[in-house]
C-alpha cells in the first residue's frame, strides 16, 4: 500500500498527487512514470513522474479523470492508499545543454514537461515553454512552469487565457518569427522541441517542425499492462520498426512515430472502458461528467 | 527379457490406470474452473497399488529432481499420505503444482516400466492427490517448516542461525526464485524474494490459467514459503528500483536470479500491429493476473471475439487456445507450422484442447496479418510442408508455393515463444550473458560471471518447465549456502 499524503486539485478534473514511495523517489528521473493499481480489482495503468522528492520519499502524479480508474484515483482523499505503485519505469529523458529548447505540453501533458523543463534548466538550456489546455479554468501548473521558464507562452483552445489557439499553432508562429529575424542566430539555436500532450497534439507539433528539421521528442501514451517489457501491449511503431513504449521509451523522435498507428492502439478497448464507466458511474449513482460541472457526488 | 518380467508382472496387477475425474467438455468451457477434478482418496490408493516397487525404479531417473517416487507410492498404498508428501517435500517444494503441471509423460511416467506394455502409473496424479490433501487441510506446517522465523524453539537451530543470519536477496517469484528462498530460509538465512508483479508466482500466476492451476493452490504453496520465513516484496522491478550492486553494497550477501523469460517474440510479419493482435504474454496476463475473464468485476478488458486464431503448438498456445474459448469465441483455430508429433505441448492439454473443440490447421503457417480500419479481419497463411530434420532433431516446416489462403478472424494470440527480457541484466555490470541473451550460469551451481551471484530457471536455460526451474532453485541454494559459509567463489 502506498500512502496519498498530499492532493491538491490543479483544474477541472485534474488533480495532484503526493505519495509516499521512497525507494522510487530515490531512483526517479525526469521523463520516467509509474504503473499504479488503485485497488484489488483495478486495472494497471501507467503514470508520469511529475515530481520527486527523494528526502521526503515522494513522489508527485498528476492525473486527468478520464476514465474508471482516474475517476476513482480521483475520489482518493489524503490519508487513503493505493494498493500498488510500481517504478521507476521507462527511460530517463536526454538531459544533456542543447542551447534553446522549446518546451511544449498540452492538457495533463503540462505535468510530464515540467521535470524535464526543469531538469533541462538546470543544465543551464534556455527555455521557451508554450503551454496548452482547452480554456482557462482547465489549465494547469502555468505558475510553476512560467517559473523555469526564460520565454513562456499560454494557450487555450477557445481564447479564454492567452493565444486563441492549439499550442502547435502558438509553435509555429514562433518558428515562422525567427526564420524572418534578421538575427540568423536565433532559429539556428533551437536545437530540440519536446512535446507531451494528446496524440494528436504530438502529432501536429512534428509536422510543424519537421520542416524546419528541429529534433522533437514526444513521450508516448500507449495502453500498458506490465511496464515492464513482458506483454508487448504498448508497442508503436518507430522508424518502420515495433518498439515497446515502456522499455524502449517512453521517449521517442517524434519524427520518426507513426501517430496514425498509436491513436488506433490507443482505442483498443473503447466499448469496454465506456461499459466500466457506466457501471461505475451507476454504482455511485452520478454522472462523472456532471460532477466535473460542479456537482459533487 | 526385460518386456517377458514386465508381462509376468503386469499380469499379476492387473488393474486398469486409474482415470481422472474431470468436468466435461461442453460444461467446463463455460467457466475457468479446474478442468481435471483429482483423484478421491480411494483412487489413489488403487493406482498406488500398480507400482510394482521396482529393484531398479526407472520412474527416478526420469524425474529432474530425483523423487524418491517408488516410497511415495508405497506410502500411498499404506494410507499413510502425510508420510507419502514429506517423502515428496525432501526433493520438491511444489508438489501440488508439479503434480498437475510437470510433463510426466516425458519424465517420470515414460521410464516407468510399466509403460513398455500398459499405461505408465500415474505418478503426477498421485503427487497432486498427496500434496492437495495436506491443502485442503489447511495445515501449511510440514515437519520442515522451522527456519529461522522467531517461533523457532530448537536451541541447536538457534545457534545455526545466529551463525548464518545473513541476508540474501531473491529477484523473481517464479518457480526458481520460490524455491531458492524456500530451501535458504531452510537453512536459516534472511530470505527477501524482489518480485515486479503485484502477485507472487511467475508464470505459475500470470501464465497458466486458472483452469489448469488454481491460484488458490498456488497461494497456499506461497503461504507456505512465506511460513518459512521468507519475506516476499512485490512490485519491484530491479534494475530500476534497485540494482543488484545497490543488494550487493547494502547488506545481502548473495543473490539469485530467476526472473523467467518473459519477453515476447512476434513473428515480424505485416499486420501485427493491429488491434486485435495479443503475445500470448499479454493475452494470459490480462486474463489471469488481471483476472479479465471477469470484466466488469474487474476493471482490466481482454478482446471477446467470435473467431480467433492462435499461433503456436506449445503449452503457452494450448493455454490462450482454451481460454479463447472460456471467454466466448465460438471458433478457435489452433495454427501451427509442424504436424500434431512434433507440438511441444503435454500430450494432456492437447487432448484437453481437442476435446473443448479447439479446431487444429495443422502444416500451416501465417504470413500476414489483414486489417481494415486498424483491427484484423484476416490471417493470411501458407501450407507447409516437413523436410529434412533440423537442429532441434524436429523435421523443418518449409512453405508449399501458391498454397497461400485466408482465415477470417478478429483476434490473434502470438504464441510463438518468449526470450530473456533485458530489463534487468543489461544493469548487472559483470553478468556475463549468452549471445542471446540468456545470463551464463554453471548448470550444477547457478553461479554466474558476477561474485556472490547466481542465477537458475528460464533465465539460464530459456523457456523450460517448472520442474526444472524448481529443480534449479534448489541446487543454487545449495551453493549459495557453501558460498555465504566459505566464502570461496
Ligand atoms: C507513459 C505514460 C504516462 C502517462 N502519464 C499520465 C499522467 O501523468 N497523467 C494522466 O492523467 N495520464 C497519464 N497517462 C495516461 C493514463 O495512463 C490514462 O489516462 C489512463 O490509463 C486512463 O485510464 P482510465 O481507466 O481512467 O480510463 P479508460 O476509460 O480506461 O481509458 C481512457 C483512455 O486511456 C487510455 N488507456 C486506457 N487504459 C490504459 C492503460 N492500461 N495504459 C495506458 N493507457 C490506457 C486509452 O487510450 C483509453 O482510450 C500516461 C500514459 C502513459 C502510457
Ligand atoms: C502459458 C505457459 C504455460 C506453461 N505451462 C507449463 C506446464 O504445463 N508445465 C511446465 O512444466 N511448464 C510450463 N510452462 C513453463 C514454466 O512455467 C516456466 O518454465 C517456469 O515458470 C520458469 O520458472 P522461472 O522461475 O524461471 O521463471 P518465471 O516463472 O517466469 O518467473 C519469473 C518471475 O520473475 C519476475 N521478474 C522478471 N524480471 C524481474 C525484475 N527485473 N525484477 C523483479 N522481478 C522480475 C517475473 O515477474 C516473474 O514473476 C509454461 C509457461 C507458460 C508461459
Ligand atoms: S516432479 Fe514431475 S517428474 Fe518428478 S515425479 Fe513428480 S511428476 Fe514426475
Ligand atoms: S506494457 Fe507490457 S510490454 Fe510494455
Amino acid at each position: 500500500m502506498y500512502k496519498i499524503v498530499g492532493k491538491i486539485k490543479l483544474a477541472e478534473g485534474i488533480d495532484r498527487f503526493e505519495i509516499e514511495a521512497p525507494l522510487i523517489a530515490k531512483k526517479a528521473k525526469a521523463g520516467q512514470f509509474v504503473v499504479i493499481r488503485v485497488n484489488e480489482y483495478g486495472e494497471r495503468i501507467p503514470l508520469t513522474i511529475a515530481d520527486y522528492d527523494s528526502s521526503q520519499g515522494i513522489i508527485s502524479l498528476v492525473t486527468m479523470s478520464i476514465g474508471k480508474t482516474t475517476y476513482m484515483l480521483s475520489k482518493l482523499k489524503r490519508g487513503d492508499s493505493i494498493r500498488d505503485v510500481v517504478g521507476p519505469l521507462g527511460k530517463q529523458s536526454e538531459i544533456e545543454r542543447f542551447g534553446k529548447v522549446i518546451c511544449v505540453g498540452g492538457g495533463v501533458g503540462i505535468a510530464p514537461v515540467m521535470p524535464i523543463a526543469k531538469s533541462l534548466k538546470n543544465t543551464r538550456n534556455y527555455i521557451i515553454s508554450i503551454i496548452g489546455a482547452k480554456n482557462k479554468a482547465s489549465l494547469i501548473l502555468a505558475d510553476e512552469m512560467k517559473e523555469i521558464s526564460d520565454e513562456f507562452y499560454i494557450c487555450s483552445d477557445d481564447g479564454s487565457i492567452g493565444f486563441h489557439g492549439f499550442v502547435s499553432e502558438k509553435l509555429n508562429e514562433l518558428l515562422e518569427d525567427s526564420e524572418k529575424s534578421s538575427d540568423s542566430d536565433l532559429r539556428k539555436d533551437i536545437n530540440r522541441v519536446i512535446a507531451i500532450g494528446p496524440a494528436p497534439m504530438m502529432s501536429a507539433v512534428c509536422s510543424v517542425t519537421k520542416p524546419y528539421s528541429i529534433k522533437t521528442i514526444v513521450s508516448l501514451n500507449s495502453i500498458m499492462v506490465d511496464g515492464t517489457g513482458m506483454c508487448g501491449a504498448c508497442r508503436v511503431e518507430v522508424g518502420g520498426e515495433t518498439k515497446f513504449v515502456c522499455v524502449n521509451g517512453p521517449e521517442f523522435d517524434g519524427h520518426k512515430v507513426n501517430f496514425n498507428l498509436l491513436m488506433l492502439r490507443q482505442k483498443m478497448y473503447l466499448n469496454e472502458e465506456k461499459k466500466a464507466l457506466d457501471l461505475y458511474e451507476e454504482k455511485c449513482g452520478c454522472k462523472m461528467l456532471e460532477q466535473k460541472n460542479g456537482k459533487t457526488c | 527379457m526385460v518386456s517377458e518380467k514386465s508381462n509376468k508382472r503386469t499380469k499379476k496387477v492387473k488393474i486398469r490406470r486409474t482415470s481422472m475425474p474431470e468436468q466435461n467438455p461442453e460444461e467446463r468451457i463455460k467457466n475457468f474452473k479446474e478442468v481435471a477434478l483429482g483423484y478421491t482418496e480411494e483412487d489413489a490408493v488403487k493406482e498406488s497399488t500398480r507400482c510394482l516397487q521396482c529393484k531398479n525404479p526407472r520412474c527416478i531417473e526420469g524425474c529432474p529432481v530425483d523423487i524418491d517416487i517408488k516410497s511415495f507410492i508405497d506410502l500411498i498404498s499404506k494410507k499413510e499420505f502425510d508420510k507419502a508428501l514429506d517423502k515428496i517435500r525432501e526433493k520438491n517444494s511444489l508438489p501440488a503444482i508439479c503434480g498437475r503441471v510437470c510433463p510426466q509423460e516425458d519424465q517420470c511416467e515414460k521410464k516407468c516400466i510399466l509403460a513398455v506394455k500398459d499405461k505408465p502409473v500415474a505418478i503426477g496424479r498421485l503427487e497432486r492427490f498427496v500434496a492437495d490433501r495436506k491443502l485442503s487441510k489447511n495445515s501449511i506446517t510440514g515437519n520442515e517448516s522451522s527456519g529461522c522465523s522467531e517461533n523457532n524453539n530448537s536451541k541447536s537451530k538457534e545457534l545455526d542461525c545466529k551463525s548464518s543470519n545473513k541476508k540474501i536477496a531473491i529477484i523473481g517469484s517464479g518457480p526458481a526464485g520460490l524455491t531458492c528462498a524456500g530451501e535458504l530460509a531452510k537453512k536459516g538465512y534472511k530470505v527477501t524474494i524482489f518480485e515486479a508483479l503485484h502477485k507472487t508466482g511467475g508464470v505459475l500466476v500470470y501464465g497458466i490459467p486458472e483452469f489448469r492451476l488454481p491460484k488458490k493452490i498456488l497461494e497456499k504453496e506461497v503461504k507456505f514459503v512465506e511460513s518459512l520465513g521468507v519475506e516476499i516484496k512485490l512490485n519491484m522491478v530491479i534494475g530500476k528500483v534497485l540494482t543488484i550492486d545497490d543488494m550487493l553494497n547494502n547488506g545481502y550477501s548473495s543473490v539469485f536470479i530467476g526472473t523467467g523469460a518473459g519477453l515476447p517474440y512476434f513473428m515480424n510479419i505485416p499486420g501485427e500491429n493491429l488491434n486485435g493482435v495479443y503475445s500470448a504474454n499479454e493475452y494470459l496476463t490480462r486474463s489471469n493476473l488481471m483476472k479479465a475473464y471477469l470484466f466488469p468485476e474487474y476493471d482490466t478488458p481482454i478482446a471477446r471475439v467470435r473467431d480467433i486464431a492462435v499461433v503456436g503448438g506449445g503449452n503457452v498456445a494450448m493455454d490462450s487456445a482454451r481460454t479463447a474459448k472460456r471467454l466466448g469465441a465460438k471458433n478457435v483455430y489452433l495454427i501451427y507450422r509442424r504436424s500434431e508429433v512434433e507440438m511441444p505441448a503435454r500430450n494432456e492439454e492437447i487432448e484437453h484442447a481437442k476435446q473443448e473443440g479447439i479446431e487444429f490447421i495443422l502444416l500451416t503457417n501465417p504470413v500476414e496479418i489483414v486489417g481494415s480500419e486498424g483491427w484484423v479481419k484476416k490471417i493470411k497463411c501458407v501450407k507447409m510442408k516437413l523436410g529434412e530434420p533440423d537442429e532441434s532433431g524436429r523435421r523443418r516446416p518449409m512453405p508449399i508455393n501458391g498454397s497461400e489462403h485466408d482465415i477470417d478472424i478478429e483476434a490473434v494470440v502470438m504464441a510463438i515463444g518468449q526470450g530473456p527480457n533485458p530489463l534487468l541484466t543489461s544493469t548487472a555490470s559483470g553478468l556475463k550473458l549468452t549471445r542471446r541473451g540468456y545470463i551464463e550460469a554453471d548448470t550444477q551451481t547457478g553461479k554466474t560471471s558476477k561474485k556472490g551471484v547466481f542465477a537458475g530457471g528460464d533465465i539460464v536455460t530459456g523457456a523450460a518447465t517448472v520442474i526444472l526451474a524448481m529443480g534449479a532453485g534448489k541446487s543454487a541454494a545449495e551453493a549459495i549456502d557453501k558460498y555465504v559459509k566459505t566464502g570461496i567463489w
